[in-house]
């Protein structure tokens, strides 16, 4: 067993230094490509915290859907397959709602301030 | 040492030059650089643009029109009335400079955000979607015959590229699957209207000022083929920078592009149009991917390039919105 701080705990203290102390004292072209350093640094902390979760309701979804078991790849694999050649579509029951769960979790992690995102929220 | 070369280079075709100043490298990847820099002339500077490729990389990549050919695409542009950077100067071996050429440099504004919230653009913003409506229409109105060798395209052809560029990255992505389904299924076959296509006309290729457009620049993707993809790839979501209820840009709507458009003597065709809207936002899906893959592959090993791969669910976001959105049952 790893000891305490947690990864989450770690990276959000070096995120925070950098937004707060070092970021005002930087400018140009090193001043965007930090903004987009402690973005990436915040995705981890969200995946961290949200893929687990996301991850089980996903593969949960997916073996209802496919009626199969297997590793979440392997699962989004077969689904893939069988969108292509037209054995699943809109109309079969699930698989919209999936679809849009699967990105919404997905955005949640990547790009929670994305104007589509945040209105597709309170729109369910 | 490129202020000396360009010094050559100018004083041998702009009569009274005598050398160039502030030279800074805008933007650039290995292969196609641009810079700014200003003519030195007893009668006042002069601004312009060098685009490039360095000497050693001759060949542009596989989609790309080529430098010399966006040169006469610009040029032609420019005669024909429309907001283009004049063409000063095509590259010749002799200059050393590589292959390229030299353009006017136009003053204005090129960055979305500032374009959609700065108060001197406030004037420009109700009336830029039909503005671009009439210059994409004088685009697609451009005498083929005129034309440099261009790609052709066409809807089938381009399914069949990104299908290809998105089954090379091995990753399953079910949206994008259903899209490609989407597309080959309501795929509108060969366009009646065949044009030039500028391929890339949209926030960041046009240079805006605070009486509108001033300029289109980046003619890299132009190709032969429908001239609805122009008018699609425009209203993408991911050009809208949060403005996602103003389909053109972020500033305007479907109705003032295309009223622009007929203004000028060329037809609409609304479904078409949806159509490239929604292989536009596969498309942008699938270049932040292959972004994602350059990043992992080659040279390039940026952060940017890692982030803009965490982009492409914003188009499977926006595809949902397209394909199966919600709370309509």
């Amino acid at each position: 067993m790893q000891d305490e701080p947690t990864p989450i705990e770690l990276i959000k203290a070096v995120a925070d230094f950098l937004r707060n102390e070092i970021a005002p004292e930087i400018k140009g072209h090193n001043a965007f490509k930090l903004r987009v350093g402690i973005n990436a640094l915040d995705l981890v902390t969200r995946q961290q915290a949200l893929e687990q979760g996301s991850d089980a309701a996903e593969a949960a979804r997916l073996k209802q859907l496919l009626g199969m078991d297997g590793a979440l790849i392997e699962l989004n694999r077969a689904l893939c397959e069988k969108i292509a050649n037209g054995e699943v579509d809109l109309q079969t029951p699930g698989l919209s709602e999936h679809l849009w769960q699967t990105t919404m979790d997905k955005l949640a992690v990547d790009q929670p301030n994305y104007a589509s995102y945040k209105r597709e929220l309170g729109n369910k | 040492m490129i202020e000396e070369q360009l010094g050559r280079c100018v004083a041998s075709w702009y009569p009274g030059a005598t050398g160039v100043t502030g030279a800074a490298k805008l933007s650039g990847g290995a292969s196609q650089e641009t810079w700014t820099f200003d003519i030195v002339h007893p009668s006042g500077n002069v601004g312009a643009i060098l685009r490039r490729a360095p000497p050693g990389y001759g060949a542009s990549p596989g989609r790309a029109a080529g430098l010399d050919a966006e040169a006469t695409l610009m040029q032609l542009a420019h005669d024909a009335g429309l907001p283009s950077p004049r063409v000063m100067h095509v590259l010749k071996p002799a200059d050393e400079l590589g292959s390229g050429f030299i353009m006017q440099r136009i003053e204005g504004e090129t960055i979305a955000r500032k374009i959609l919230r700065d108060e001197q653009f406030a004037k420009a913003r109700p009336i830029l979607a039909r503005q671009l409506g009439r210059v994409i229409a004088g685009i697609h109105g451009l005498a083929p015959a005129k034309l440099p060798k261009l790609r052709e395209m066409s809807a089938t052809k381009e399914i069949a590229d990104l299908e290809r560029e998105y089954r090379s990255f091995d990753w399953p992505r079910p949206v994008f699957e259903l899209a490609l389904r989407w597309l080959r299924e309501r795929d509108p076959g060969p366009s009646q209207q065949v044009t030039l296509v500028h391929g890339d006309f949209r926030h960041g290729n046009l240079i805006i000022g605070a009486d509108g457009v001033r300029a289109v620049l980046d003619w890299e993707l132009a190709h032969v083929g429908d001239p609805m993809e122009d008018l699609g790839w425009i209203c993408v979501n991911s050009w809208r920078f949060g403005e996602i209820d103003k389909p053109v840009g972020g500033f305007g709507t479907r109705e003032e592009l295309f009223a622009g458009y007929e203004e000028a003597g060329r037809t609409v065709d609304p479904d078409r149009v949806m159509f490239w809207e929604v292989m536009g936002t596969l498309r942008w899906g699938i270049m932040c991917c292959g972004m994602m893959q350059r990043f992992r592959q080659g040279p390039d090993h940026s952060m940017e390039r890692a982030m803009i791969g965490r982009r492409s669910s914003e188009t499977e976001i926006d595809l949902l919105r397209l394909l199966a959105p919600r709370g309509k049952a």
